[in-house]
């Protein structure tokens, strides 16, 4: 339940509306918050405004993160079109890293689906407030007014009011009662913006040069920082000498950050700063420095010899994690016996936009502007690092250049301010491509042992998968071996196949670097080789692997996470709301299909893949259509992805999140690998660091199921499929099964 | 001292002349349009136009831009009415939108020096511009678009 006050009066209103007029807050209760981490508040705080003032302007404050899924017009539309509000009159305002906003950690493609409502009832609050005021001030029957784009209408005289002529009155008037028995709601038909192509707020600006992010903010007298980080995890400095750096031109000092031991956590790495009148200087003194590394506890960490170290624990019986019947026994039973094994490398975020930040520490308090996902985590992080309270550390949020979860860490905004207390000068730090590349909080490495008993007719009657990762809590905390419920959901406990005989488990591993959230996150190791697998029951059993899926999918139901016991989050949703159903992956099964030419025929070495997956509370189907060269090298003329993600706000950026997520699926398929030997990154830029250029882009058509279900994920939800799909498609126009990522050309020359 | 031109205003760079020119407008110069990526010329979020030529400033040397006329995103149009920067938003085209000033200045250097570009050109002119959101698709079609615009 949202609770929503008039705030008009309030010292709030200052800075999000210089006039007066009518200022609403609200706040977010409990349920809609399922990560979060505080009690629930009792005291009321108002968190996300929106302000009409005098001239009429309407001004939404945006809370959550934009690093380009569009979640800043989003959010914004959905209180507009409830407001009745004229698009072109809203102004959007960045929000500071703030609890008074409720959740801000942009992350787990989670903001609309957390934030529909509450918008929904913010701008519903302030239409009818602002027709009850223009009622007042007209003494008619507040029932006869009606807000129409902007202003109040009264319905039997066809007078209009504008709504900056109401906003005063408004603001005096008490809001619709906390149960919302009293706020209606626009009808499905009227809606003004939701659910239309709305261009994106920053469109222009983005087209113009002038979209501000971390990396463009200047302050007066500030310096610019470069970090030399310790190239093994966990490392540090034993001894360094700064004289060659200090002679650069430009360069004015240098400064130590303290290493934190791993697990480092949001605390920055530590390393040798130097300070410099421009980056460039800065770079270049950085260069110069003679530094001696005590590499520490991973010095000898070696990506192919943990790569077979995963793969034998993947061998070995695991901790159960979701069993149903006696998968033992049917697979003895079973007429045909299938098993594979499945790797997935580390992959680096590699947004364009490097980590970076400004900050200026003046006495005891700390400004920080920043492209943070997790404002308030990066609030907590410098008031930590900096020993400072909480209330006088500020964040200020930037526009995003990409970030796809690397930006949910916030150690390098500490790294910005630790450095200006010490310079006593605003300083930006800026990371170098090498930096993002060998310092991340890499996508977990992983290894999937899979087994599958089949009975005469081919169908599925056992099921075996384990899966081997290091934790993102490996990061946080020593000693973490397992994956945790959160991790498991993403395509494994969740298996949605129509399989008597089930076991799911996960075996232990140790982390060696910082493992962090990367776009989909393990839903991309786990799809790979569940729909992979899928595809290799599917030949075994000489079904075609569209049909053979809907076998797998069986009849529409909703899994029954209690019967089988599995600890299932749901990322943080209800199941009520949003149940795993069946009936809705095989909605989009069928949209694709029909959508693509499946079963068409195709030349030799060219073929069709499929894969079905659940992630985020959104359902994806994609069929990728592959051709594979002589040489082996593939090209991917076509991809046809549907989804389900029930209520669409904004059915352009929709589509634009898919269309980018294939993309990256394309890029974690085919080119990106990550490798770390002695405890150093191999790779460290984007001549060795691959990701998908202009050349492979695909065809690529979204389709989109119509549904007025409770919205569900959209920034995350495309990549799984891609990747297990082009394989498939290799598959089909090869007979070679791809189960290591990247796909090595290599495996497929033609004989 | 270094001199460079840079939308059509000259600038004395205090500045070492090996300096990058991507630096020197973005921390000199305080234009911030022209966005840092790679360093090494592998990404091209940082292309500007040395007369008239797509090139990646990041490895410009300031001695190499002295004397040529160097155009930022900020200098590509006033108002943002280049075909190009048109077409960008007629097609909804950035998602973060970080290298879409590289990607324009790229295909508008493309498309003056081929105005009706065919895909293998268009792909060819555009594979050095890396966008990690994934926007080449709308990319490709607002070149398209702008090369008939143009007509």
């Amino acid at each position: 339940m949202t609770m929503i006050a008039n705030m008009s009066r309030r010292d709030v209103v200052k800075g999000i509306s210089g006039l007066t007029g009518l200022v609403l807050g609200f706040q977010v209760g409990p349920r809609n918050f399922p990560f979060a981490e505080a009690a629930t508040p009792t005291t009321f705080e108002a968190n996300v405004y929106v302000a009409i003032d005098e001239t009429g302007l309407v001004t939404i404050v945006a809370h959550r993160s934009e690093m380009g899924t569009g979640i800043r017009t989003g959010l914004p539309m959905v209180l507009a079109d409830e407001l009745e509000a004229d698009w072109t009159r809203i102004r959007v305002v960045q929000a500071q890293g703030d609890p008074k906003y409720g959740d801000q950690n942009t992350d787990g493609s989670r903001s609309m689906r957390q934030f529909y409502q509450p918008m929904r009832e913010a701008g519903a609050s302030a239409r009818q407030m602002l027709e009850a005021a223009a009622a007042q001030i007209w003494s008619v029957d507040a029932n006869d007014c009606r807000a129409r784009n902007h202003m109040v209408v009264h319905v039997p005289t066809g007078r209009a009011l504008p709504f900056g002529d109401a906003a005063k009155v408004a603001a005096t008037l008490s809001v619709p009662p906390g149960d919302h028995l009293e706020l209606r709601f626009k009808p499905a038909g009227e809606r003004r913006y939701v659910g239309r192509p709305i261009p994106i707020v920053d469109l222009k600006d983005m087209v113009r040069g002038k979209a501000a992010y971390g990396i463009d903010v200047v302050l007066p007298g500030m310096k610019y920082a470069s970090v030399e980080r310790c190239p093994v995890y966990g490392g540090k400095v034993s001894s360094y000498d700064a004289a060659e750096a200090l002679k650069v031109p430009g360069v004015e000092r240098v400064v130590v950050i303290p290493a934190t031991p791993a697990p480092s956590g949001f605390y920055p790495l530590g390393g040798i700063a130097v300070i410099a009148s421009n980056t460039w200087a800065a770079q270049q003194g950085r260069q110069k420095l003679k530094i001696a590394w005590d590499p520490g506890p991973n010095a000898n960490h070696d990506s192919d010899a943990y790569r077979a170290e995963l793969e034998a624990t993947a061998k070995r019986p695991g901790r159960i994690v979701r069993q149903q019947g006696n998968v033992n026994e049917a697979l003895a039973a079973a007429a045909q016996h299938v098993s594979a094994d499945y790797f997935v490398p580390y992959y680096a975020h590699a947004p364009m936009e490097v980590p970076n930040a400004v900050a200026t520490v003046i006495g005891n308090r700390c400004e920080v502007w920043a492209p943070t996902q997790f404002p308030q985590g990066a609030r907590t992080t410098v008031a930590e690092v900096l020993g400072l309270r909480y209330e006088d550390v500020t964040v200020n949020v930037t526009l995003l250049g990409g970030a796809f979860g690397r930006k949910s860490k916030p150690d390098y905004v500490a790294e910005a301010a630790l450095l200006s207390r010490q310079v006593g000068a605003p300083v930006k730090v800026t990371w170098t491509r090498e930096d993002e590349i060998q310092h991340d909080y890499y996508h977990a490495i992983s290894a999937q042992h899979l087994e599958a008993g089949l009975t005469a007719d081919g169908s599925a009657a056992a099921w075996l998968h384990r899966t081997v990762f290091p934790a993102i809590e490996s990061t946080f905390q020593p000693n973490v071996t397992f994956g945790s419920a959160g991790e498991l959901q993403q395509g494994v406990t969740d298996m949605p196949y129509a399989i008597a005989n089930v076991r799911c488990e996960n075996g232990p591993a140790a982390g060696h670097v910082r493992i962090g959230w990367y776009r989909s996150v393990y839903n991309i190791p786990h799809a790979f080789a569940v729909c992979s697998f899928a595809d290799e029951l599917a030949h075994a059993a000489g079904v075609d692997p569209v049909e053979y899926l809907k076998r797998l999918h069986g009849e529409p139901r909703m899994l029954d996470f209690d019967a089988m016991h599995v600890d299932y989050p749901n990322y943080g949703a209800s199941l009520h709301t949003y149940p795993v159903d069946t009936g809705r992956l095989r909605g989009v099964l069928d949209l694709v299909v029909r959508n693509s030419e499946w079963g068409q025929p195709l030349p030799p070495r060219q073929g069709r893949g499929v894969a079905v997956h659940r992630s985020f509370l959104t359902y994806v189907a994609a069929i990728v259509q592959v051709a594979v060269g002589a040489d082996g090298e593939v090209t991917i003329p076509r991809v046809d992805v549907a989804l389900d993600c029930g209520l669409v706000v904004n059915p352009d950026r929709v589509r634009a999140q898919f269309e980018g997520a294939a993309i990256m699926g394309i890029s974690n398929a085919l080119y990106s690998n990550l490798s770390i030997k002695q405890g150093r990154v191999e790779q460290s830029n984007f001549h060795d660091y691959l990701v998908a250029r202009t050349d492979i882009t695909p065809q690529t058509s979204i389709h989109i199921v119509e549904s007025a279900a409770a919205p569900g994920g959209v920034g995350e939800p495309g990549v799984p499929p891609i990747a297990p799909a082009i394989c498939n498609a290799i598959f089909a126009a090869t007979g070679k099964r791809i189960r290591a990522l990247p796909i090595d050309p290599e495996q497929l020359k033609s004989a | 001292m270094p001199q460079i031109r840079v939308n059509g205003v000259n600038h004395d760079i205090a500045a070492d002349p090996q300096m990058p020119l991507l630096w020197a407008i973005r921390d000199i110069l305080g234009m911030p349009g022209t966005k840092f990526g790679c360093g090494i010329g592998a990404c091209g979020a940082c292309t500007v136009h040395l007369d008239g030529n797509a090139v990646r400033s990041c490895i410009t040397t300031l001695a190499d831009a002295a004397g040529h006329e160097i155009v930022t995103i900020e200098g590509l149009s006033e108002d943002g009415s280049h075909p190009v920067q048109r077409a960008w938003e007629a097609g909804n085209v950035p998602q973060c939108g970080y290298c879409q000033p590289g990607q324009i200045m790229q295909a508008a250097a493309l498309l003056k020096q081929t105005p009706k570009p065919t895909d293998q050109q268009i792909i060819d002119a555009m594979s050095g511009n890396i966008c990690r959101c994934g926007t080449y698709s709308r990319i490709r079609a607002a070149i398209k678009s702008a090369a008939e615009m143009s007509e």
